[in-house]
């Protein structure tokens, strides 16, 4: 798999026919409808390319990745109602069971520019905070696991116990404009998939080139061998922190383009199922890898909406049956079924044993309650 | 050193093409008529149309809207037995609402733009029909809605068939002042119906000298009451004003029950518990306790006996209709209505012909408002008695037209501003 990482060539094909099937197939393919939910799908997947990174390379179990995404969207939808209220205007939901006007933390937000930074800078920020508090500590597994979990149901409580300043458990919706541009006109709506499509590729480069840096080979070496990293000179807990810190913005910025293609956001969007549910497409797709996570996430997303639409109410059963079938039958993902092929076409090849990194099933073994 | 020149291609490709993305946009938001609504897809040429069912078949809400979805399969079928809506059959196009409003919104928009639907029917929690509203009126769309609600809305794409609050809440609050209660205990759920119902109750409450003893809120789903219930029984209030909703009530009148009040010492008045959810609480926690609605399956009426009967033949004779239920069938009469008045489908002039629709529904002759797309409802007070079912204790006497915003009444002036 790492040999399969080290192959440019073979990255560059990949990146090349992702980037005509978003830029060119989907959108001649798609309606306007199926095209948003498309872009929809490439914001959960923004996520997942984190998890990836933090779950699958790093081994850190995050059940809590919706906070960072919910950071991300609450911000921007925030920037967007006060835009749509106008200068020194009152967002419509607040005059509606409040009349003390726009809460002060809000109005930094009145700002495109200062959002933006937030965005990028806030989930980053408490990630990073988060990861030095536990992984400093040496927290790990299945107790850093249920932290993550504790802290999003937590979040989702907080947005749905404060109506006045977040919506409450409708959240926020009803944006007229996203920077000055009408969210109504389908060649908008388009923009939007197109820059979610863009970043999307660009975060997977991203993650791309950490996995094959040195630094990547030392949170693989973390995940898989904690103490010997520590013995051999390296902190773990600051390269932990690195991955988790870098998939919490990625988290961020997925719920920052979430909000004006979608339209809303809300606490069932952000809390404790819907940041299981982005895990179980990594998972699903193959945590590891660096196409897994992604393919995982859009074609979980993809299933539940066409099986929703089929069978009413079956979703929630056939999301759980595939996951235990998944951890217990393919723990590496649909992904483990081509790197296995690929190993046994590689037996012959001298340089296969050197392949630093453990077969899927293996990783799991040394638990740390990682597979819960 | 070629690797790297195709990385260096690759980058510069992404950068070029987010570029031409960015370049490729449409009208801002301050140009004039920029982003009109797509045009409608509604196809009427053939010998039925679509119409969009929309409720929560899963989640936490699935055993109230199942029975709503229940009598809106009913009607329609009456419909297309009784020969369709202009000569066609309904076709209904059901999507599952999953109990969340961004699954709302999402699915909203598939009957619209993917199906093509005529006209949306469902909703039930607040938060799902603020989640669809910005989606119908983007798309110029109708949606029906068929439970009370909160009021201070009117959307020229929504009907409202279930009450608003001069036709619940504020009735309430007259047979509660004519009772001699002077003063009152709020309990809600902790979301934007309980919320701005209380805001409602607390300016009614300042005009008219009842004091408000306490206000106490628990989150959607709760079911530990000791300590509110507590709270309650100390206050020593007249009343209390109970806007919970779903499982919550079953813990609240389980605890109420068990700390020796009744609804002799303390009367609790609710406006989400209908007949379908007595069962759930059991009758013995609630029986004797008044709630406020606009229909009770023991309403005296031919329109009422039949549609209970065909209810019960239709899905089992251990089946209650309920306030929403009777809603949202008459909502597709209503509909029927004003494509039959209006002879089209087409959005804009369903909505010219809607003024003046009525319908001799269950719960007696309502009538659509044109302006404010809600239906003038007579307001009943029922007792909940020992079978199980809601029996009238009072009664507005006419229909009340609504008033979503209040206007009418001097005490509400604050509230819509």
């Amino acid at each position: 798999m790492t040999a399969l990482l080290r192959s440019r060539y073979a990255v560059g094909i990949g990146f090349l026919v992702a980037a005509v099937l978003l830029f060119a197939v989907a959108p001649a393919l798609l309606t306007t409808f199926r095209l948003g939910l498309l872009g929809k799908y490439l914001c959960y997947a923004m996520v997942a390319v984190g998890i990836g990174l933090a779950w699958g390379r790093g081994g850190m179990l995050t059940l809590g990745q919706g906070v960072f995404f919910g950071i991300g969207a609450y911000l921007m939808a925030m920037h967007l109602k006060l835009a749509d209220a106008g200068p020194g205007g009152v967002p419509d939901f607040m005059a509606l069971i409040s009349s003390d006007g726009v809460p002060g933390w809000w109005e930094p937000f009145r700002s495109g520019a200062v959002t933006i930074v937030a965005i990028l800078v806030l989930p980053t920020l408490l990630a990073t905070l988060l990861g030095l508090a536990t992984f400093r500590r040496r927290v790990r597994g299945a107790y850093f696991a249920i932290l993550s979990q504790a802290l999003a149901a937590a979040f989702a409580i907080l947005l749905i116990g404060n109506p006045t300043a977040t919506g409450g458990s409708t959240g926020l919706n009803n944006f007229k404009g996203f920077f000055g541009f009408s969210l109504r006109d389908p060649a908008n709506r388009q923009m939007l998939y197109f820059i979610a499509a863009g970043v999307l590729l660009l975060m997977v480069f991203v993650a791309w080139r950490l996995m094959v840096s040195r630094f990547g080979e030392l949170l693989v070496a973390c995940r898989d061998a904690e103490e010997r990293v520590r013995f051999l000179g390296y902190d773990p807990a600051t390269i932990k922190t690195v991955a988790f810190a870098v998939a919490g913005m990625m988290a961020g910025i997925g719920g920052a383009l979430f909000v004006p293609i979608v339209g809303i956001i809300s606490p069932n969007d952000v809390g404790v199922v819907p940041s299981i549910g982005l895990l179980i497409g990594v998972a699903i797709g193959g945590r590891t890898t660096l196409a897994g996570p992604v393919l995982g996430a859009i074609a979980v997303a993809w299933a539940e909406t066409t099986l929703s639409e089929q069978f009413p109410s079956g979703w929630t059963y056939a999301q759980g049956l595939l996951f235990m079938l998944v951890v217990a039958f393919l723990p590496g993902g649909l992904a483990s079924l081509v790197s296995w092929r690929r190993r046994r076409s590689d037996t012959a090849d001298p340089t296969a044993g050197a392949d630093p990194e453990p077969a899927p099933a293996e990783v799991l073994a040394p638990a740390e309650g990682r597979t819960t | 050193m070629s690797s790297q020149r195709a990385r260096r291609s690759l980058l510069t490709a992404a950068f070029l093409s987010l570029g031409l993305a960015l370049t490729a946009c449409g009208s801002r938001v301050d140009d004039a008529g920029g982003g009109a609504a797509a045009e409608s897809c509604v196809d009427t040429s053939g010998d039925s149309v679509k119409i969009g069912f929309l409720n929560s078949r899963s989640g936490t809400m699935a055993i109230s809207e199942n029975t709503v979805y229940d009598s809106l399969k009913m009607a329609a079928d009456q419909i297309n037995a009784s020969g369709g809506v202009l000569g066609k059959q309904l076709s209904v196009v059901a999507e599952d609402g999953a109990s969340e409003p961004t699954i709302f919104a999402e699915k909203a928009t598939k009957l619209i733009q993917s199906d093509c639907v005529a006209a949306v029917f469902g909703g039930w929690t607040s938060s799902s029909r603020k989640a669809m509203l910005p989606v119908f009126e983007s798309n110029d769309a109708l949606l029906f809605y068929p439970v009370q609600y909160e009021g201070l809305e009117s959307s020229k794409n929504i009907f409202y068939t279930g009450a608003t609050t001069n036709q619940q809440i504020v009735p309430a609050l007259d047979y509660l002042k004519e009772q001699g209660v002077t003063s009152l205990f709020l309990v809600g759920s902790d979301y934007v119906f309980p919320q701005t119902a209380n805001k409602i109750i607390k300016a009614y409450a300042a005009a008219n000298g009842i004091e408000i003893k306490g206000e106490e809120y628990a989150p959607l789903g709760h079911t530990d009451f000791s300590t509110i219930v507590a709270k309650v029984r100390d206050a020593g209030a007249g009343a209390v004003f109970n806007t919970l909703n779903g499982d919550s009530n079953v813990a609240f009148f389980k605890e109420y029950r068990n700390l020796g009040l009744t609804p002799q010492t303390m009367p609790v008045l609710s406006v989400s518990i209908a007949e379908e959810e007595v069962g759930g609480i059991g009758v013995d926690n609630i029986v004797g306790q008044p709630v406020a609605w606009n229909y009770y399956q023991t309403i005296d009426s031919p329109e009422n006996k039949k549609f209970v009967e065909e209810f019960k033949t239709t899905y089992g004779a251990t089946k209650v209709t309920s306030d929403p239920m009777e809603a949202a069938y008459t909502s597709l009469f209503l509909w029927k209505g004003m494509v039959e008045k209006a002879n089209s489908f087409a959005v804009p002039d369903v909505q010219a012909a809607a003024g003046g629709v009525s319908f001799d529904a269950p719960e007696g002759k309502v009538t659509v408002n044109g302006d404010n797309h809600h239906i003038a409802k007579t307001a009943l007070i029922g007792k909940i008695g020992p079978d199980g079912l809601i029996y009238t204790e009072w009664s507005s006497g006419a229909p009340i037209e609504p008033d979503p915003y209040l206007k009418t009444y001097p005490w509400a002036g604050s509230l819509s501003g």
